[in-house]
Order: structure tokens, then C-alpha cells, then sequence
């Protein structure tokens, strides 16, 4: 991404920095036990990023593992040494990709060997697996393991008993157990100050996704979208490199918003804007490049996305607050979008098809993850009802190449985009 | 229904009757003798307790085996996602649900889960909910948020039904679910003791009434079907005695479970219906109701892969489960694409291997009418234990 041919060192300074900041994450992390510094396995959804750096803490997340073994090609290896072990071919492939890496020796993205956890902190939010998957990993390391239960949004709300119970278990239960583990009492006012850095870099982050209103839109807020949740989604929320990256990418957002640019691809700008899509449903991570081609190739903008929204919704509203550091953090959890029940979902869809002038939407449904797919096809029903909007329906997977069939979902999309072709015609001529 | 004199066939036929009437004749009398509502849920577990007290009929659903054919079903869900959503899905859009005032979807895995969210969509009308249950077991924290959810589900059931509940009624509902509990168990453990006398065909179908009949009536045929079964002369045949897991959610087909049987097995000990049986003591009934059945959730209770473990003995329960039934080996059932089974699965067999345990595995889906291989596969099994002790 970000090899346009204007403006070069400008566009890619955000790409830079993020490349910069995960090398230099890994590297501390490759040495993190020598410098005697503590580690933390935990989940991308409901991380509880600013508490772990506050106690010093340096955090593994294992989703991003699987994604990173599946972009260098290595899922499919990993994959089958889980299955060696006994995992079923029907489970979520994150967690068998994981526990492949971890038989195969747990060498990370940068091809150093990650450190050994201090403590799983299992934030369980949104998704059941995670509570197994932490089971099955603790059967592995010598360290505690603490348990956040996020309470699901079953009713399509955030009570103030949910946020109480959330509050209380990282007071009583999460701090307790960093403290010891790290040596250190908890620095509230560090915590607070992490807090505020959180909150200045998530509404440069909306700035960026709401930029996508526009036509031409001059984000992709799903392809390109991943990229820029990278940092805020994992180990960086909080610190100053993830502002720094955020104010980057929003004035080279700016920029391009000005200049009436596109998205940048892999394969430089994209300077027609054929359909605006929203889409549900993680991407594909085995064949990632060649998914997103599929879209750009046929100039298809991803304008609103529900994925960028698995590590924390801000777009409604939300900010990490410093005036109430554990209510806030509880908050953040309760509101990921895997937290949210299907009517709140659709909700949250159906107002990203409307606010972001979408033509229509998409849904990549994974086939291991129940989380998210358990009902797509009555999201794809309803919205199409409630928008008039063409629905595509696509299936693949996160990290297992043998469900990505590139040939299948290539003749589906054409298809579809046939679809919005007439429909976007018949609304011109009406 | 009168069962004071009944014989076993009496029982059985019964019970075969609920299992097959995916009308639910049953409920909708209930509901008309009684001038009472119905409320529904999913496995497991739900404090039916509650429900009772609110002089509603609790009824547990598990899907709707191989007796419906999916029509509509299918298009609400992808081919790798588990059956019992969909047949539960058919089974409400061919209007075979409209007896149910109401649907509890307990916290077991996200299909269940998101399924609660679809119920709210397509029957607006219905009340429905999603009932989370603690993952944190101390009673200050973990209880204290159960506590408050089933101040929640007491109070929207009174307003289902239009009645007000007492503390007495709850404390009342309590002591009828305790003596139900009671009877199960002496039911299991009669299986366990003499399991030639208890085939699990007719322990299956007792269970699945369970889910169906107001809790005094079940009780009493379960102690009818004791008190007729010891009498009873039955062949002692030479099989093994396995532990069945797995199979907390979607069902296996009834004739799946006559083939096990048939293969060789005794099954001693199992995790169907397993709401029935989820609190292992008697629920205390002095004191405030609620937190009674929150106390007894966060303690004394099966282990189950929906239910975090905390001590990480992962394993451990299952072993003292075959010790206590003296089973020779576990058959891990699952139905396939059910994460929770599948993913416990690992860990179990682990455990199972230390202890030198055997133990073989399957998958199954309540729809399917090819078990041949699977008979085959736990014929075998059964086989190579006889002979050797081991597999
Ligand atoms: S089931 Fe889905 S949400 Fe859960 S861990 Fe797997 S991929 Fe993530
Ligand atoms: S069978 Fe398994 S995956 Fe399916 S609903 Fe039941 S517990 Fe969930």
C-alpha cells in the first residue's frame, strides 16, 4: 500500500510510522523477559490497552498473530499442527492458527520468537471462543490467568449495572493481579494521562473514517480501513507514537480529501469512484491482496465498514475518559461492535449505508467464526428491506486458505456488481 | 396424567409422545387448564424456578431432532453452522412456537446468542431474552451481577404472566425443582448401579420430558418409572460402561443414541438435559430465594464447556465422572460446527490420555440418519475394551 506516484513522502509517512512503531513493539517484545519487563496475552476486542502500559506491562494479542501468520502464508501450516492435535476442522481458525505457532516454536511476524505470557487476561468480550481459547492456552504456560467478563448488549444497551460489574471486576480482580505481577501499584494518574491520549487519537481516527462521507471517498474503510486500526485496536492505544500516527494520517486524509483523490491500494490512487459499499464481516487475511484487487479493479470503495469497529465503536460518540478511568474503560468494552446484539448491528449498518451514501453492501461471512456469522443472512435480509440497497453475500475465512476460493468469489462479486450496476442506472433514469 | 400405577411401556409411550409432538399439545393444555403462559429456552441451563413461580410453564427446547424437514430454515443460516437453530428457526416460522409467550436464550456460545437477537427481529410481539450468566464465581462480584440479572428475569416474568410473586411462591418453586433434582439423581444413579435395568433410550426420553412436563408431574413419574423399573426383570447383558460428552446443545437423533446402546455400551453417565441436572445440592430455601439460586450457580454445580473453569484443572471433572460410574472409557459426541464441544474436546482427551483413560470421538448432527459408521466406530471401541482394556 502507499506506492501512489503524487505527494509520495507524504502519503506514506503514516505507513512508515506504522511500520515502525509493530517493528519496534516486536523487538521489545523479543527481549521484554532479558529487560525484565512483564508480558500480557490478551484480546483484541475490550483490550485494556492503557492499563497494561500503565502498570509498564507490553501486550500480545493473538488475533494479530493468527492475521500476521496468515498475510506471510503461514496459517495453512499452523492450521494443520493444531489439527495434528487433535482440533476439529469445524472451529475458529484464529485459534487453531495460534496454537499451531505455538507448537512450531512461537516465532512472531518479525521471525523473533514471542515471549512467554506473565498473565492471560482474558477480557471476554463478544465472543465465546475467547474463553476457550485462553483455557487451551493456559494448559501451556505457568502463569495466571484473569478472567474481565464484558456483559453482552443482549437487550441493545449498555445498563449501569453492566458498566458497574465491568468497573468492579477490573478494580477488584484485573488491577489486584497486575499489580502483582508487575511489582507495581497502579499509577492512576499515568492511567489517566494514557486515557487522554486514547481519546485525542480516537477522534483523529473518526476524522479519517468519516472522511469516507465524501464522494470520491479518500479512505478505503475497509481494506484501507484495517490498516488504519492497527494501532488503536492494539498495542498502542494510549501512547504518543499512536497520536502521532493519527494526526499524520488524518492531515494525509485531509489532503487527499482536498485534492478530490481516492483511496491509495496496493496498486497506487484509485481515482474512480464506480460503488460505494459498506460492508460487514471480517476480511480475508490468506489472500488479502487479492481480495481487496477484486475491489479495486472494479473501482468498488469500501465507505463504512463493521470490522473496523471490533476494537472499539467511536464514531458514536464513545472516548476513553480520564474522569472516570475504570467506568470508561468498562464502557469501551461493553460497546465493540462483536458486543452488540444482531438488531444493533443492523441498526449500526443501516445508518452506514444511509450517512455514507452507500449503493449497496456486503457481507464476508467467515466460516469459523459463529460470532460474527450466526445470523448474517437475516442482517443481509433486513437491511436489504429497510434500504432498498442490493446486499452481496460472500464467504470465505479469516486464516484458513482452504476456505478462500478466489475463482468463486471473484464470479459472485461480478455478479453483484453487475447487480449495482443496473440498479445504480435505473435510479438515474427514475 | 395419571401415573401412580403405570408400567415402564406406560412411561415410555408417554414420553415418546412429548419427545415426537413438535406441536406441543402438551403446553397448549397447560396453558388452557391453567389460564397460564408458556416461556421457552435454550440449553442449558435457565432458573426455571423462577419462570414456575411466576405460574408459568418453563420448557426447555433442544431443537427438532430428525422429525421436521428444514424448508425455511435453511436460508437463515450458512451451511456451517450448527442444526439446532435452524430447526428451532423452522419450527417457530411454521407457527409450531406460537405457544410460547416468551424465549430465555442462555449465554452458551454466540450461535445461541445471535440467535436471541433474530428472535427479537422476526417475533417483535414475543418477549425475549438473552440471559448472561456469571464467568466470575465470587459471590461479591460474579454473584452480585447474577443476583441483579435475575431480579431482571423475575420481575419481566411477572409481568409476563400478569402476576405478582412472592417471595414464598419462589421458595416453593425452589423446593419443587429440589425434589425434582433428587429424583434424577437417584434415577442416574440407578443407571449407574444396574444400567441393564435403566436403558439409556428410556433414562434419554425421561429426560427430555423433563423439559416438557410442570416439574411435580415429572417428578412423579420419574419416581413411578424407579419404582416400576426395579420390579421389573430385565436381561443383564455384557457391555462396556462409557461416559457420553458433548452433547449439552444440539441432540443426537433418538436412533443414534439405540445404536450407542446397541453397539455394546452402557452409558453411565451423560450431559444431555444437563439443565435438569446443573445444580448438583439441593438449592438452600431459607433466606432470600434469589440469591439462593445465585449462590448455588456460582457453586456445586457440573462443569461444562459453556462454563469457564476456573481452576484449570481442565479435564478433572470428566475423570471423576468415570471413576464415580466406574466407566471403562468416554465417547466424546459433538454436533458438528459447535465450537464449544469441539474446542473443549483437546483439553479432555489430554486429561483423558494422562489418566490412561479411553476414549473415542464423533461428530453428529441432529438431522442426520446415517450412523452406521459411528455404530461401527463405538462397536469397536466397545470391542477392544472387552478384549484388552484398553483401545
Ligand atoms: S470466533 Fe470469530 S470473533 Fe471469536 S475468536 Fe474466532 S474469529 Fe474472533
Ligand atoms: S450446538 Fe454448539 S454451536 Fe450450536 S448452538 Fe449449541 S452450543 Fe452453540
Amino acid at each position: 500500500m502507499g506506492n501512489s506516484s503524487s505527494g509520495k513522502v507524504q502519503k506514506e509517512r503514516s505507513m512508515l510510522l506504522q511500520k515502525v512503531m509493530i517493528a519496534n513493539h516486536f523487538k521489545k517484545l523479543s527481549t521484554a523477559h532479558a529487560d525484565n519487563k512483564k508480558v500480557v496475552y490478551t484480546f483484541v476486542p475490550g483490550n485494556l490497552n492503557e492499563l497494561i502500559r500503565a502498570f509498564d506491562m507490553l501486550p500480545v494479542h493473538p488475533e494479530i498473530n493468527a492475521l500476521q501468520s496468515a498475510m506471510r502464508k503461514k496459517s495453512a501450516g499452523y492450521i494443520r499442527e493444531a489439527e495434528k492435535y487433535g482440533h476439529s476442522e469445524d472451529v475458529c481458525t484464529y485459534v487453531k492458527c495460534d496454537v499451531g505457532m505455538l507448537k512450531s516454536g512461537n516465532i512472531g511476524p518479525t521471525g523473533e520468537k514471542l515471549p512467554e505470557p506473565d498473565l492471560l487476561l482474558l477480557s471476554y468480550t463478544g465472543c465465546f471462543t475467547f474463553l476457550k481459547w485462553f483455557e487451551i492456552l493456559r494448559q501451556e504456560y505457568d502463569c495466571p490467568v484473569v478472567v474481565l467478563q464484558v456483559p453482552y448488549q443482549g437487550d441493545g444497551e449498555i445498563t449501569p449495572e453492566m458498566t458497574a460489574y465491568v468497573a468492579k471486576q477490573l478494580r477488584e480482580e484485573v488491577v489486584p493481579v497486575m499489580e502483582k505481577i508487575s511489582g507495581n501499584k497502579l499509577d492512576e494518574e499515568k492511567l489517566r494521562r494514557l486515557l487522554d491520549s486514547s481519546a485525542r487519537a480516537e477522534s483523529d481516527l473518526v476524522e479519517i473514517l468519516e472522511s469516507a462521507r465524501h464522494k470520491p471517498s479518500p479512505i478505503d474503510a475497509y481494506f484501507g480501513g484495517v490498516y488504519y486500526i492497527g494501532p488503536i485496536f492494539t498495542a498502542f492505544r494510549g501512547l504518543e507514537t499512536c497520536e502521532e500516527y493519527y494526526r499524520v494520517l488524518r492531515s494525509e486524509v485531509e489532503d487527499r480529501l482536498k485534492k478530490g483523490q481516492g483511496p491509495i491500494t496496493p496498486e497506487g490512487p484509485l481515482n474512480e469512484e464506480k460503488y460505494r459499499l459498506v460492508v460487514e464481516g471480517p476480511p480475508n487475511w490468506t489472500s488479502f491482496r487479492e481480495f481487496w484487487k477484486m475491489f479495486h479493479e472494479e473501482s468498488a470503495v469500501v465507505v463504512a465498514s463493521s470490522y473496523t469497529k471490533v476494537g472499539g465503536i467511536y464514531d458514536t460518540g464513545f472516548r476513553h475518559n480520564s474522569a472516570e478511568p475504570f467506568e470508561s474503560l468498562a464502557k469501551y468494552c461493553l460497546g465493540c461492535y462483536t458486543n452488540l446484539n444482531l438488531p444493533s448491528r443492523i441498526d449500526l449498518l443501516e445508518k452506514y449505508i444511509r450517512d455514507y451514501s452507500a449503493d449497496g453492501f456486503l457481507i464476508n461471512s467467515i466460516k469459523s467464526c459463529n460470532s460474527f456469522s450466526a445470523g448474517q443472512l437475516l442482517i443481509l435480509r433486513e437491511l436489504e428491506d429497510r434500504t432498498g440497497k442490493p446486499g452481496g453475500f460472500i464467504e470465505s475465512d479469516l486464516v484458513d486458505p482452504r476456505y478462500f476460493s478466489a475463482a468463486n468469489i471473484k464470479n459472485r462479486l461480478e455478479s453483484y456488481f453487475q447487480m449495482l450496476d443496473s440498479r445504480i442506472q435505473e435510479a438515474s433514469v427514475n | 396424567m395419571n401415573n401412580t400405577n403405570s408400567t415402564v411401556t406406560q412411561i415410555i409411550e408417554t414420553c415418546e409422545r412429548l419427545y415426537n409432538d413438535l406441536d406441543f399439545s402438551y403446553v397448549k393444555n397447560w396453558k388452557q387448564t391453567h389460564a397460564g403462559k408458556a416461556v421457552g429456552f435454550m440449553p442449558i441451563y435457565v432458573p426455571r424456578e423462577i419462570v414456575h413461580a411466576a405460574g408459568m410453564l418453563p420448557v426447555g427446547l433442544m431443537g427438532a431432532g430428525d422429525l421436521l424437514e428444514i424448508i425455511k430454515g435453511d436460508a437463515y443460516f450458512q451451511s456451517y453452522i450448527c442444526q439446532i437453530p435452524r430447526s428451532t428457526i423452522e419450527m417457530a416460522i411454521s407457527n409450531r412456537l406460537d405457544c410460547f409467550d416468551g424465549m430465555l436464550f442462555p449465554a452458551i456460545c454466540d450461535v445461541i446468542r445471535n440467535l436471541s437477537g433474530m428472535w427479537k427481529l422476526m417475533f417483535p410481539e414475543k418477549y425475549a431474552r438473552y440471559m448472561d450468566f456469571p464467568q466470575n464465581f465470587r459471590p461479591e462480584v460474579g454473584g452480585e451481577y447474577y443476583h441483579q440479572e435475575l431480579i431482571i428475569l423475575l420481575k419481566d416474568m411477572a409481568t409476563l404472566s400478569g402476576a405478582k410473586v412472592t417471595q414464598d411462591q419462589l421458595r416453593q418453586s425452589v423446593r419443587l425443582y429440589n425434589e425434582n433434582r433428587a429424583v434424577i439423581r437417584e434415577l442416574y444413579d440407578l443407571r449407574s448401579a444396574d444400567p441393564h435395568l435403566v436403558p439409556t433410550y428410556e433414562l434419554y426420553l425421561i429426560m427430555r420430558a423433563s423439559n416438557i412436563l410442570e416439574v411435580s408431574e415429572h417428578t412423579a413419574m420419574v419416581r413411578d418409572y424407579l419404582g416400576a423399573v426395579r420390579s421389573e426383570k430385565r436381561p443383564e447383558r455384557d457391555n462396556i460402561r462409557v461416559v457420553l460428552s458433548g452433547v449439552f446443545c444440539e441432540q443426537p437423533p433418538l436412533a443414534l443414541i439405540r445404536a450407542l446402546e446397541n453397539s455394546g455400551c452402557f452409558i453411565v453417565e451423560d450431559d444431555w438435559v444437563l439443565g435438569a441436572r446443573y445444580l448438583l445440592k439441593a438449592v438452600a430455601t431459607e433466606g432470600d430465594p434469589l440469591e439462593n439460586l445465585a449462590a448455588a450457580y456460582l457453586k456445586d454445580t457440573v462443569k461444562t464447556a459453556s462454563r469457564y473453569e476456573e481452576d484449570g484443572a481442565k479435564g478433572s471433572y470428566l475423570i471423576d465422572l468415570v471413576e464415580k460410574t466406574r466407566a471403562e472409557g468416554v465417547i466424546f459426541a459433538a454436533p458438528s460446527f459447535c465450537d464449544p464441544a469441539l474446542l473443549e474436546r483437546p483439553m479432555q482427551q489430554e486429561a483423558l490420555k494422562r489418566a490412561d483413560i479411553p476414549y473415542t470421538s464423533f461428530k453428529y448432527s441432529e438431522s442426520s440418519g446415517q450412523f452406521q459408521v459411528i455404530k461401527e466406530q463405538t462397536g469397536t471401541f466397545a470391542d477392544s475394551i472387552k478384549l484388552w482394556g484398553s483401545v
